[in-house]
């Protein structure tokens, strides 16, 4: 299996031997922080931007960690300093940095697509860090990193995913990954946050609880957004903790080695019990660990696809 | 005076139910019988088939305000070589076309410029906004031949009422763009199985029914004409249908790209599928054939709004709304709906010609002797691949590049002069 791409878009666009190559070559990269000196020379001369033009906290540092423990150069552009806000568009913005001889792009934006738009004008690799509620292929490979590393395989295994389905991209990057790679997966949450049209791709949707989390060797609890509670998704995060927070005894009933996760920033309390978070069933923080040798993958991969 | 024998034609006029061989006299500007021509110019339409003229209600000419993207001398031309004849302009210009100096501006520059003739619409309530009714009886008096507050759909039942009823007297059709604000709030494409797949905010079929609904009801109470733009709704199609068949005066129209396109278009972000109503599913689209063929829906309208590539070239959240149609729709249609079996074409002719003349209220919209020569000759054995390059409009937004048709424009005729003469 060779690497082809020189843009990470959407796991969608991918055959399952591509996500594939993506874990296997993430858990060479994994032992790379553990060594002593943790760095390697794969992208020295390269030249990377990170450009978030949504706030990012964990996902630009990961990159940014990634990029020089690959010894990348690093240039950060954050929206608010850039000239979008200046009314150029982004795509001239992108072109404009491109000529400066950059070879990736990491970008986050809130509008589904931008990367796939500018993907298609750029000669430089483009790696999606999240596109509105579209793609976030990077989380979903990293949670799958943790579950096939932690669990051994992915075929055949049981996910379950709660929260705003509706809203998050972390739910429809793990879906297509997941799907291509043979595991079962179940949405579940709030009826006006799960949308019952994912059946249509193979997905279970429900929503009560119990059903969602029997028999599950996975489950992902997403983030839920209070502002999703005053456009009138859900009466309050009392109420939603009551129904779909994930607590001490619901754990009791599952699978005695099954995964908790999630993408953080967990809202402690509300989609997750503090002692769940933080009990031996989560892996919460191997999840952030991964994080960094799969992107390193995928920068690896995608620079080595960029022609000069 | 100036004469033109059109020869060995196929004749297909709808509103005299007439599909015929033969030949059609022009003299003067006016339909006359061959045999009274003295010394006319011949010309020989052998295999080519002649119509009343298209009739577009729903053209966005873009002056003034965004002459970047249109104009109204280039979107004239591109109706002509659409096979429009007369194209009805739509009040949103900035500023907004909501008084009769604005109707005046139009349709000096229109007299000037404009190949086809062009038929001014008014804004219902001032800059389109909703609020306070708009000068209705000084549009009229200036000259529009409807009432529309397109792109925009007044949200307060009370008003539209109102606008309707004052409307009523001064015999001005409204033309509605049934949107429902909240609940389609934030959407950029149709709300279903691909909205949720691709993360984007949805705009429901719930949010152009409801509208639907309310403007038959009020239709009924009033005894007026509403006519509702771009129906692309299942929905919105059987509303009308049993609203029409109780007498109730309402009409609607459908656009060729709700008749050819669904939202699985959408899934690679090209902003040229974008558009308001959005593209449908599947199912929809079929209920709008199905809306087109037996009548329910008897307009076929462009909504050609031109925007330019800068204005597109943008993420797909970002982009405007609209796409230019007036050189494709006869193609289009006539491929996905004659071509294929689906419909005959005196019908889909009577969809482009005699629908739209109802709705304005133009009578006798034939080819009969004495009637205003305006009319659009075609080739339909014409197959070819549509090519954005040779458009008369000066955009180019359009997702219709390279898809094969049948069916092209040979000529148009606008009170007997030639305006456009094929390529």
């Amino acid at each position: 299996m060779q690497w082809n791409r020189k843009d990470l878009l959407e796991l969608y666009d991918l055959a399952p031997e591509e996500i594939e190559l993506i874990l296997d070559t993430a858990a060479e990269f994994k032992k790379v922080s553990q060594r002593r000196v943790k760095k390697v020379p794969a992208l020295r001369g390269k030249t990377v931007v990170n450009f978030f033009v949504e706030p990012s906290t964990r996902t630009r540092v990961s990159f940014e960690l990634a990029e020089q423990r690959l010894s990348a150069d690093i240039v950060n552009v954050q929206a608010s300093a850039s000239s979008l806000l200046k009314g150029e568009s982004l795509l001239d913005t992108i072109k404009n940095i491109e000529a400066l001889q950059v070879d990736l792009v990491v970008m986050r934006h809130s509008a589904p697509g931008a990367q796939a738009f500018i993907a298609r004008h750029l000669n430089c690799g483009v790696i999606n860090a999240g596109d509105g509620a579209h793609g976030h292929p990077t989380q979903a490979l990293l949670d799958i990193f943790t579950i096939r590393e932690k669990l051994g395989r992915i075929k055949g295994l049981n996910v379950t995913i709660i929260g705003d389905i509706l809203h998050s991209r972390v739910a429809r990057s793990n879906m297509w990954g997941l799907l291509k790679l043979g595991a079962n997966v179940t949405f579940a949450g709030p009826s006006t946050l799960v949308p019952r049209e994912f059946e249509e791709v193979g997905v279970r949707v429900t929503n009560n609880l119990e059903e969602a989390v029997a028999g599950a060797d996975v489950v992902n609890m997403l983030r839920i957004q209070h502002e999703r509670q005053t456009l009138g998704f859900f009466p309050s995060t009392g109420e939603y903790s009551r129904f779909y927070g994930l607590k001490e005894e619901t754990l009791k009933r599952m699978k005695s080695n099954v995964l908790v996760m999630h993408p953080g920033p967990i809202n402690r309390d509300v989609e997750l019990a503090s002692s769940v978070a933080d009990g031996d069933n989560s892996v919460i923080l191997e999840q952030v660990t991964n994080g960094l040798a799969v992107r390193m993958a995928v920068l690896y991969l995608v620079a080595g696809c960029v022609k000069k | 005076m100036k004469e033109i024998l059109l020869k060995n034609a196929r004749i297909v006029d709808p509103a005299r139910q007439l599909d015929v061989k033969g030949d059609l006299g022009i003299a003067d500007g006016k339909i006359a019988a061959p045999g009274k021509l003295a010394k006319p110019e011949v010309i020989d339409l052998a295999g080519k088939t002649v119509v009343p003229g298209f009739i577009d209600v729903h053209v966005h000419l873009r002056q003034p305000g965004n002459t970047n993207a249109e104009t109204i001398k280039t979107g004239c031309m591109a109706a002509a070589a659409g096979g429009f004849t007369s194209i009805v302009a739509m009040p949103n210009t900035k500023p907004a076309a909501d008084n009769a100096g604005a109707i005046e501006l139009l349709r000096s520059i229109a007299a000037r410029e404009g190949v086809v003739r062009v038929l001014p619409c008014g804004c219902m309530t001032n800059g389109g906004a909703g609020e306070e009714m708009a000068p209705i009886g000084s549009l009229k008096s200036a000259g529009v031949v409807a009432l529309s507050d397109d792109g925009r759909c007044i949200q307060n039942h009370a008003l539209m009422r109102h606008v309707v009823e004052y409307a009523k007297y001064f015999e001005l059709p409204i033309l509605d763009h049934c949107e429902d604000v909240a609940l389609a709030a934030g959407g950029v494409m149709h709300e279903g199985k691909w909205s949720v797949l691709l993360g984007m905010n949805g705009i429901s079929s719930a949010s152009e029914e409801l509208m639907i609904a309310r403007n038959i009801l009020l239709a009924k109470q009033i005894q007026w004409k509403i006519h509702m733009q771009h129906v692309s709704t299942r929905g919105g199609v059987e509303l009308l249908r049993e609203a029409r068949k109780r007498g109730i005066m309402v009409t609607g129209e459908a656009t060729p790209h709700h008749l050819t396109l669904t939202d699985e278009c959408v899934k690679h972000f090209d902003t040229n599928y974008k558009m308001n109503p959005p593209l449908r599913s599947e199912d929809d689209r079929q209920a709008v054939i199905e809306g087109i063929v037996d009548g329910t829906l008897s307009v076929i309208a462009t909504d050609h709004a031109p925007h330019t590539r800068t204005a597109k070239l943008v993420e797909f959240d970002n982009a405007p709304f609209g796409i230019i149609g007036l050189e494709t729709a006869f193609a289009l249609c006539y491929t996905e709906l004659v071509a294929s079996g689906r419909m005959p074409l005196i019908d889909l002719v009577a969809r482009m010609t005699t629908g739209p003349a109802a709705v304005l209220g133009i009578a006798d919209y034939s080819l009969a002797e004495g009637n205003v020569a305006d009319l659009t000759v075609l080739d339909l054995d014409q197959k070819y691949e549509i090519d954005p390059a040779t458009f008369f409009s000066q955009a180019r937004n359009t997702p219709f590049g390279g898809r094969a048709v049948a069916g092209k424009v040979a000529m148009t005729l606008v009170g007997g002069k030639v305006v456009y003469a094929g390529k």
